[in-house]
């Protein structure tokens, strides 16, 4: 339940990034801080979203088939595959290893 | 039609189709991160930022917190608000136009709308591409969220592969250069150096954290991974990045606000 409402408060904050930049003034986009931070931030957060994907596990680290399945992404990724073929490849890797027996 | 024969609308159908059908994956993966069918449409329908949605789905599936999701997933809608910024001095949107405009404000609908020289062009991109994939992006949400319920055991079918991979093709195409490279290798290290310590889902803020104080403090390119990859003519859009051409790869990207799977077709929008 508790999921619910911090799920309608993100995307109320969602809406509220949105709707404010209707209504900042045009001198704020003028502001190269801002907007930089807005860009250093969204390159830190998939960097981050995908190192926790990959290796963590609870509280702590694991080196486990999602490995593997970050290795093959980036190689799909290096050979310009479309995303569904990159996300595809990925989980076939870590189904792939599971049977292989690499948990 | 005399509407197809725009440009814009062409292009923003195009990428509209292109970016509906990864909602698959996004419904397939926050049904196994252990969201319900209804949560998955909810975020889909109201937070309607792909970006920030994976964000959600990923901090919960790490067994983080509610608020440390609602925490990433509003980070990473901060671009959003420089888009709106973007789109109001552009079109100059009016009345409800305005309240509509903004929830479809994303990746996909900037840079349509942007790429686009003709204002009556720029509106009707904008339009298109939001109202096309609003659309998409649900329905494709629903059927994915559906047949990942269906599936059983996420692990056996390498689903928690298939969220490493993805949120790495949503980076991929933001490494342009050395600097974002090194922001990310950064961030990267923060975050598994935080995993002992934090509760789970907060290391992702903390690497926010060191993200916004390198953004803070250093002196690159102002729109550093921020301007969408979109191109709708395969050309650049004024305020694009210059390709670091080894690390670029346009062939990634997925969901609304974020980049799309290839270029737009050149002659879409010839």
């Amino acid at each position: 339940m508790s999921l619910w409402i911090w799920l309608l408060i993100a995307c109320l904050l969602a809406y509220a990034w949105k709707i404010v930049g209707y209504f900042v003034p045009a001198k704020f986009l003028e502001d190269p801080r801002t907007s930089r931070i807005a860009g250093t931030m969204t390159i830190g957060l998939l960097a981050s979203l995908t190192v926790v994907n990959a290796v963590v596990s609870g509280q702590g680290l694991a080196a486990d088939a999602r490995l593997g399945a970050l290795a093959v992404a980036a190689i799909a990724l290096v050979l310009r595959a479309p995303f569904l073929v990159v996300v595809i490849a990925g989980a076939g890797t870590a189904a792939l290893l599971r049977v292989l027996g690499w948990s | 039609m005399k509407l197809l024969a725009s440009p814009a609308v062409r292009v923003g159908i195009s990428i509209s189709i292109a970016t509906g059908l990864y909602g698959i994956s996004f419904g397939a993966l926050a049904v196994t991160s252990g969201l319900n069918f209804w949560q998955a449409m909810a975020l889909s329908l109201l937070l309607f930022s792909g970006g920030s949605q994976f964000a959600f789905i990923g901090v919960v599936a790490g067994g983080g917190s509610g608020i440390a999701a609602m925490g990433a997933a509003t980070l990473l809608g901060m671009r959003n608000g420089i888009y709106g910024m973007q789109l109001n001095a552009l079109l100059r949107p009016t009345g409800w136009r305005k309240y509509v405009g903004a929830q479809l404000t994303i990746d996909e609908s900037t840079a349509t709308s942007t790429g686009q020289t003709d204002p009556a062009e720029q509106r009707r991109g904008f339009w298109t591409a939001g109202i096309g994939v609003y659309v998409l992006w649900n329905l494709f949400t629903a059927v994915g969220a559906l047949a990942g319920s269906a599936l059983g055991d996420p692990k056996q079918w390498g689903l928690d592969g298939a969220a490493v991979a993805a949120f790495l093709a949503l980076l991929w195409p933001r490494l342009k250069g050395r600097e974002p490279i090194a922001i990310a290798a950064v961030c990267a290290v923060a975050t598994v150096v935080a995993v002992p310590f934090v509760p789970p889902g907060v290391p992702i803020l903390v690497a926010a954290v060191v993200a916004a104080l390198v953004g803070w403090f250093s002196h690159g390119r102002r729109d550093e991974g921020l301007e969408p990859d979109v191109e709708p003519y395969g050309t650049h859009h004024p305020g694009a990045h210059h390709e670091a051409a080894s690390t670029h790869n346009d062939a990634a990207g997925a969901g609304p606000g974020m980049p799309p799977p290839e270029r737009t077709d050149p002659e879409a929008g010839a």
